[in-house]
């Protein structure tokens, strides 16, 4: 273990020279093939499962510290889904790992051919504040499972996680391996300068930009998780009470709406409009009480600068005249409850930025085509929502709507599934990860094409006479007759 | 074009777009279907391009470009209603009962660039993927081959839906404009330089891009034991210098390993194959432009590589012309041994043993495509799984190209991005989770408030632990 270089890249003064002892530190590493054996990828795998039980407790005492997330919550969505990658990693690598075969045609005969899986190298991953723990350690299982070599740098806006993981994970994993670095813009612009074989991030639009750019300079492919307006289409045929108990589990019930895939807005008809605002206020004083900012069950804004945002966006007062429920605030301890607002100008700041926390907009239209519409002019979600009855409405919408991914009839569950692609398209992102699709992304899929030295085809060299013009053309279009004249060998030199 | 015209384009295409048209089976069909007659009727205008952009004799142009194309189209065509059609996905969460599908869907107005040794090939294949995945495109093809240039625009203008399907043509100015605009994915095949500019314009709107670069593609060349397997791995060699373009192909050999010993024996065969092939030189296309001549000239005016030539070696700047040339040995920090060759250049370099090849090849950046002739197995499975390049091909070259079922694309420095086959229509498509709810089976444990009961409820779903479940529902287990 190589804790003088690790104690090194940790801390202040991590600048472009440390960044680059880092990577070449890790590039020899890799180059060791050290990281390939399904040995190694297991044992850090196991390593990671033992951390995240044995270190519940600081887990969640740390995203407590963040964000005063609720400790359910912390297992949800934090502690239960990041053993869950690495449980289901375990069970599958195996799998993954092996190469698949694949047919060959007429065109290539006689041939074998497979599809190896091969570690990119040595990848970055950073990570977001909002689900720090989570949104850290997933990535990082998809890139040990994948065989790489992985530099961390958690979000410097969740310093009690972030320093958790510069203290737990290289205990618990091979640290030649698995960095940590901690910091902020310095240290993450002295990271991105650097030639990674791929960057793994998670946050906002205009961070995904930067990276991007940086990551052009050496031609490096990256993974953006960012995020969007989540629009969520309320139809006026559902069983009202479920739907909004199952739009504000995923909107305040995720991190007080602090998540990439939180309903950021709700459409629907001006007609059912008072139904479903009554439905929800119903729904958020049974989860919350009556005095919401007194409830153990929301978490906090996560600091100033972002309490600061989102209080703005109710300074216009066409914005804050429309609040039909909530809009309590507590300054101090960074406190807003979930508030409700019917009705919001289409041109308003909280109608353009993502909002990410705990107010809601209900925009209404006359019909539910229109709110089709709305969705469409802006850019592609993360995610979009549907609560409906009807087939038909349903279908459409999946039609119609691009988002990076959607679920009928609930919220947020998808992240959950190890089995979907989970990844944004358009402004909400490029690549997906979770289960096999993190080890995919993280992965070289290559082409090996076998041969032997039979059935050789002299129609493909020149000098090109008709009748080998003749047979290359078979040949291509999968003509067995030409294959087997070119297999004997025909025309003869 | 001036700037206007370009983002008046733009703007046509996405319109276009978002008029759903691209959407139906059936108008995909219909292009990939318009693609074929285009292929079929305008053969001889192909083969004229090309033999006029870079001298490509028309047996060239069918086996490298017309034909690959085809059978392309054939592939998408057979294939399309399979790709299109959402997958179910298997969703175990038994508490949250859930039907899950993956729905590809288009990402929108894709740009395709395309480069000017395969002109004709590298420009319309990936239209093939886009079409199929429901994009609407522009195209710009390579300027230095006006001809082929000028030919697809021609055509796609003819065959296909002049709304949705549109070519640009210019130069790097063009380019540049092009790239100011907004698109759902950029696809570039070319050079690392101009790569690194297309990728950092893609930054500013987070557009998806995929690049298909080069590098020095080694051929590791073994001892075969016979003869017979000899010559035929030489001809498939000569098959990736000399045969498609001169040299001037990315999946091209760029050079040659080979064992100190065994090195009279491949030279030998080489210049024997090169005098089969060539009795005269009228089957060899020509080098592209001035530029690049006078790039490949400059490779071997070091005298220290020069020295090294043991065949060819003779230019001729009116016709662009460059002889088949061997060197055998050239000094490796010479250019010719650190930039990607792209043309009728061969240097062999020799090794103690063939097992050195392994290092040599790991010590520089990894290639588009690494060849392999051998029958030692064991050397096989090192090579695969100590190395990495975009492909890898045992006892032949080039070959990999035409296989639809094989991913085609790089890795570090050679790019990133693959296509053919059903990599192309996913690499042109957004694929969309889709998970679908009922209204029943509600499980209050969910949502707050989160009393401390509720916590063991969920450990034991999250843990699939239905039986825990099943005795907490009916109340028979407590924490």
């Amino acid at each position: 273990m190589e804790n003088g270089a690790e104690k090194e890249a940790v801390g202040e003064g991590f600048d472009g020279a440390r960044a680059a002892v880092l990577v070449a530190g890790l590039r020899r590493g890799f180059a060791s093939g050290r990281t390939r054996s399904y040995e190694w990828r297991a044992a850090q795998l196991k390593g990671i499962a033992r951390m995240i039980d044995d270190k519940e407790a600081e887990i969640m005492a740390a995203l407590h510290d963040d964000l005063a997330k609720p400790h359910m919550e912390s297992y949800l969505h934090e502690i239960s889904l990041a053993k869950a990658a690495c449980t289901f990693a375990l069970k599958e690598m195996k799998r993954w790992m092996k190469p698949e075969k694949v047919p060959t045609s007429i065109t290539t005969f006689p041939s074998s051919a497979e599809i190896v899986s091969e570690p990119l190298g040595v990848v970055l991953v950073i990570s977001a504040w909002n689900y720090p723990f989570l949104l850290s350690i997933d990535p990082v299982i998809g890139a040990i499972a994948a065989g790489n070599a992985v530099a961390l740098k958690p979000s410097e806006v969740a310093p009690a996680t972030s320093s958790l993981f510069a203290t737990i994970l290289p205990k618990y994993t091979d640290n030649s391996f698995v960095k940590v670095v901690e910091g902020s813009i310095p240290e993450t612009t002295a990271l991105l300068e650097q030639k990674w074989d791929k960057i793994f991030y998670t946050g906002n639009g205009k961070v995904g930009r930067i990276v991007m750019t940086a990551a052009a300079k050496h031609l490096t492919p990256v993974a953006l998780e960012l995020g969007g307006k989540c629009p969520v289409l309320v139809d006026s045929n559902v069983n009202v009470k479920v739907a909004t108990k199952r739009i504000a589990v995923g909107k305040w019930g995720c991190n007080n709406g602090q998540a990439c895939v939180s309903p950021d807005y709700i459409l629907t008809t001006k007609s059912f409009a008072p139904t479903l605002v009554d439905a929800m206020k119903k729904t958020l004083e049974k989860f919350y009480g009556k005095d919401p900012l007194e409830s153990p069950d929301l978490s906090r804004i996560v600091n100033a600068n972002h309490f600061r945002r989102l209080t703005s966006l109710l300074d216009d007062e066409k914005v804050s005249g429309t609040i039909v429920y909530g809009g309590q605030q507590d300054e101090k301890r960074l406190k807003i409850a979930p508030t409700l607002l019917l009705d919001v100008p289409h041109d308003s700041l909280i109608m353009k930025e993502e909002i990410f926390g705990p107010l809601l907009p209900i925009i209404t239209f006359n019909e539910v085509e229109d709110c089709l519409d709305f969705i469409n002019l802006k850019a592609k979600p993360l995610a979009a929502y549907l609560f409906t009855k009807d087939k038909r409405l349903e279908e459409r919408f999946v039609k119609t709507v691009s988002a990076g991914g959607m679920l009928i009839n609930d919220t947020a569950l998808h992240l959950a599934n190890p089995h979907l692609p989970f990844g944004g398209v358009g402004e909400s992102g490029i690549g997906a990860y979770h289960g096999k699709f993190s080890f995919d992304s993280f992965s070289h899929k290559k082409a090996v094409l076998s041969r032997g030295f039979g059935g050789e085809a002299p129609a493909r060299y020149p000098p090109y006479t008709p009748q080998k013009q003749k047979i290359l053309r078979g040949l291509i279009n999968g003509s067995i007759v030409a294959l087997l004249v070119a297999i004997l060998g025909w025309p003869r030199d | 074009m001036e700037s206007v015209g370009v983002e008046g384009v733009a703007n046509e295409v996405r319109t276009a777009f978002e008029s759903g048209k691209t959407r139906s089976l059936a108008w995909r069909r219909s292009q990939l279907k318009a693609l074929q007659r285009l292929l079929y009727e305008e053969e001889e205008g192909m083969f004229r391009a090309l033999k006029e952009d870079l001298g490509k004799h028309q047996a060239e142009a069918y086996r490298d470009e017309v034909g690959i194309l085809i059978k392309s189209v054939n592939y998408a065509l057979e294939n399309l209603k399979k790709w299109t059609t959402p997958r179910r996905v298997h969703i175990p969460l038994l508490a949250f009962p859930t039907r899950g599908e993956l729905v590809p869907e288009p990402l929108g107005v894709v740009l395709v660039f395309a480069s000017w040794n395969f002109p004709i090939g590298l420009s319309l294949e990936p239209l093939i993927g886009a079409i199929a995945a429901g994009n609407a495109i522009v195209l710009k093809p390579s300027e230095l081959a006006p001809a082929s240039c000028n030919f697809i625009a021609k055509s796609v203008s003819k065959y296909l839906d002049n709304m949705l399907v549109k070519v640009v043509r210019g130069g790097p100015d063009v380019g540049q404009k092009l790239l100011e605009q907004k698109w759902d994915k950029i696809f570039f095949t070319g050079s690392s330089r101009v790569a690194r500019i297309v990728m950092a314009a893609a930054a500013k709107h987070l557009t998806p891009v995929a690049v298909e670069l080069g590098g020095k593609s080694p051929a590791i060349f073994d001892s075969l034991g016979s003869a017979r397997d000899r010559k035929v791995a030489v001809e498939r060699i000569a098959g990736a210098k000399w045969v498609p373009c001169s040299g001037q192909v990315c999946i091209g050999v760029d050079y040659v390993l080979v064992e100190e010993q065994y090195a009279p024996v491949l030279i030998d065969q080489l210049k024997a194959t090169l005098e089969k092939f060539y009795p005269r030189f009228d089957c060899l296309s020509r080098i592209i432009n001035e530029q690049h001549f006078q790039r490949l000239s400059n490779l071997i005016k070091d005298p220290s590589v020069a020295a090294t030539i043991i065949h060819g070696g003779s230019l001729d700047s009116e016709t662009l012309f460059i002889e088949p040339t061997i060197l055998l040995d050239p000094p490796l920090d010479a250019e010719i041994m650190n930039e990607e060759i792209f043309g009728p250049l061969l240097p062999i370099i020799t090794l103690k043993k063939i097992e050195d090849s392994i290092e040599f090849i790991r010590a520089r950046p990894k290639p588009l495509v690494i060849y392999a002739f051998t029958k030692d197995e064991k050397l096989k499975s090192r090579i695969t799984a100590e190395t990495s390049s975009g492909s890898l091909t045992f006892n032949d070259t080039m070959i990999q190209f035409a296989c639809d079922e094989l991913p085609f694309g790089g890795v570090g420095g050679s790019g990133f991005g693959q296509y053919h086959g059903k990599f192309s229509f996913d690499l042109f498509s957004h694929t969309k989770a889709v998970l679908r709810r009922s209204f029943l089976l509600e499980f209050t444990f969910r949502y707050p408030p989160w009393d401390a009961w509720k916590l063991p409820f969920m450990r034991s779903i999250y843990h699939f632990d239905y039986v825990s479940l099943l005795l907490r529902v009916l109340g028979l287990k407590r924490s």
